[in-house]
Formats: structure tokens, sequence, C-alpha cells
């Protein structure tokens, strides 16, 4: 089953002679279970990519589908995001006042889930995960790969299966890294769909298939079927 | 890469038969450099030779086994002690490849590395699909490691060249 499906989409910046064109034409799907890294230096188009398989940001034109429901349809994208996608960032976007059980608990509160449900369903991930026994430490409290574990416990909470990733292992070192891409791939083989921006190609390679953008387009795929031509 | 130092970390443990020392050298680097049973016997007569080794009597099946000398100790705690010298590596194929697809001119160099590009992420997905089958056996996980650093190392490079040929043409 295809959990993203983006189709011919591009993205333009701006008008006339100072438009720039992030995205120029790039179709992707990503199934359920299927872990896919997309790689490419910095101004490729990678973070407008996985904006757009998010909801974030929409297409100049053609199409994205998350869970066949063509988002162009969708008037509330935040509802969607909220109930539908996980993101997980480089910069810890854990909020510092809150502990790891409550940051977790945050996007479900959000969508109007009872606190004590809420709290059930953090403490069911965060125990999915391994770190459960950090529930009630603060942000500040914990190494850098326990914060990037919490933050993925809170981009899964709930029914969401699409996990949008960018740069996870970022200042991370490499052992710690190779843990959250082994968590990442765990949860694809439970059923999520993960989409991964990176840079770094240790990181590329726990992917079922690594697609490379250059300028706003997929230039290659370890995939070969998948190129765009 | 020496065997007869790899034998010689493995007979520090303990004396061992020939065909022994080929399975756990095999299963301390995680096959990556599979030992034919004549290589085995024929570094071992030469370890002998130069009183690095001892055989013992034969037993009814005819099997030797081989014990570690203080010549033989010595010498493995040399080669521990001493840094391995990057100019000892044979040339790099793909290194000249490149340098010779820039020289040709009517080479598209682009095209070499992108396609260069794809299949080394190949093997570095191989790589860590082998890496993530490891359950136990730190060593080995450590050879497929080194082997995904340099992987990662030749994609870095790559886009290095990329760059670099962009920005000259």
């Amino acid at each position: 089953m295809t959990v993203v499906r983006l189709t011919e989409v591009t993205r333009v910046h701006g008008e006339g002679a100072a438009a720039v064109h992030a995205l120029k034409g790039v179709s992707l799907d990503v199934d359920a279970g299927e872990l896919v890294a997309v790689m490419g230096p910095s101004g490729s188009g990678k973070s407008t990519l996985l904006n757009l398989a998010g909801g974030l940001d929409r297409p100049t034109s053609g199409s994205v589908h998350i869970d066949e429901r063509d988002l162009a349809g969708v008037r509330d994208l935040a509802a969607l995001r909220r109930r539908s996608v996980g993101y997980v960032f480089q910069d810890l976007n854990l909020i510092t006042s809150l502990t790891a059980a409550e940051n977790v608990m945050l996007p479900r509160e959000l969508d109007g889930v009872r606190s004590r449900v809420a709290r059930e369903e953090a403490m069911a991930v965060l125990t999915e995960i391994d770190v459960a026994d950090l529930a009630d430490r603060f942000p500040e409290e914990l190494s850098g790969g326990q914060r990037q574990r919490v933050a993925i416990a809170r981009a899964l909470v709930g029914e969401r299966r699409l996990l949008l990733a960018d740069e996870p292992t970022g200042a991370l070192d490499t052992r710690t890294g190779d843990e959250i891409l082994r968590l990442l791939r765990a949860r694809c083989d439970a059923g999520a769909a993960v989409l991964l921006v990176t840079h770094e190609s240790r990181y590329a390679g726990w992917a079922d298939r690594v697609v490379f953008l250059r300028d706003g387009m997929i230039t290659d795929s370890t995939d070969a079927s998948l190129v765009s031509t | 890469m020496s065997i007869r130092h790899g034998l010689l970390a493995l007979l520090s443990r303990g004396p061992r038969y020939g065909y022994q020392l080929r399975v756990e050298f095999e299963a301390s680097t995680g096959a990556t450099w599979p030992l034919n049973i004549g290589q085995v016997y024929t570094t071992l007569s030469r370890m002998e030779r130069d009183g690095l080794v001892e055989p013992g009597e034969s037993d009814e099946q005819g099997r030797v086994v081989y014990t570690i000398t203080a010549a033989g100790r010595a010498e493995m705690t040399r080669w521990f002690s001493t840094p391995v010298v990057q100019s000892d590596r044979p040339r790099d194929e793909l290194v000249i490849k490149l340098a010779m697809a820039v020289a040709a001119k009517e080479v598209d160099v682009a095209e070499v590395i992108r396609g260069q590009r794809t299949a080394t992420m190949r093997a570095l997905q191989q790589l860590t699909r082998a890496k993530r089958a490891v359950t136990e056996g730190v060593g080995q996980r450590l050879v497929l490691d080194s082997m995904i650093f340099q992987a990662e190392a030749e994609q870095r490079w790559l886009d290095h060249c990329e760059a670099v040929l962009k920005e000259e043409r």
C-alpha cells in the first residue's frame, strides 16, 4: 500500500526572473513498510520535497497523495498532518519545558484526545522504542540520542504511519546515528512508511531504496525503474 | 593483510589445529577474507621454519596441533604496536578511471560519477544489511563498519569530484 505518492511535482518559489525552481517534476512513492532515502547536496530540493510530502507546503503543479487522498482537496492540512504524518528534524524540536512523555502526548492532546488517554498512548510508544524509563525527564536531562528517540516517539504516536525525517542524525556520533537508523528501520519493518532526507551515505545505506536529487530532479535511484526521465 | 600475523593472534589464545585456525580466522573477520586450507598450512610451515610456531605430535587422524613460541608472541606484539603505512595500499582503479575520464575529453565524466555513485550506494545497502544480520561478534561488525566507512568516503569523494567538475565547466 502506498502511503505517500508524489506525481510530477514542481515547486517554484517567487515569480518571473527571480523565480526559483526548487523541484522540477519529481515523482516518488513510499509504501507501507518501506524506507526511502533522498540524498542530495544542499540546494538540491531535499527539504522542499519533504515539506511537500508532509503537507507543510503545496506544489506549484503536480499532486501529492497521502493514504490515497489528494492533498489539493484537503482544506485543513494541519489536522491531516497531525493525524497522519510524523516529523523528525535535525534540530531538536522537543519543547524544553515539557517532559519526554508530555512532548509525545502533545500532538494527541491537540487532536482533542483526553490527557489520560494521550499519556497511555505516549507510554505505549515510548515503551515500544525502549525509552519508557525516560518518560518523566526533561529534554535537557537527556543525551542527544535519547532526545532523538523521544522525537521519533512523538512522530509515531497515535495512528500515524508516515514518518518524515530531515537529517535526523545531524549532530550525533556515528554509533548513536546508527542506533537512530536501526530504530527507524524497525518502525518500517513494523509497517510505517519512512522518507529520510540525508546527505550522509552511511545512513542512506539503511534504506530499501535511495534516490539522488540534483537541481530539483531525481537523477538516479538504486531501484533503476524509478528514475524520472 | 598479513595472514601470518592473524594466525599468531589466534594461536596466542592457545594451541590450534590448522582447520580450526581457518574457521576462527573467518569468524573473526566476518568472512571478509576467506582463506583456503592450503594457505593456512603453507603459512604455518613458513612460520615453523621462522621459529614462530611449533607443531606437536600428529594424532591418529594425522592432525597436528600448533603452538605459538616466545618468538611468535614477540612478533605478534611487534605487529600490533606498529601502525599500518598508508602507501602500502594498492592503486585504486576508480581514482585512475576518473582521472583518465577527465583526460580523455570525449568521456562524459558526470555519467561515470553518477553510475559509480549508484553502484557504491547499492554496495553500501548490502553492507548495512549484512551488519544488521550480525547479532553477535563485535569483530565482524567492526570489519563491516570499516567497509561502510570506506564506501562512504568514496561517495563523498565522488560528490566532491562532481562539484569541482561542475565549477570547472
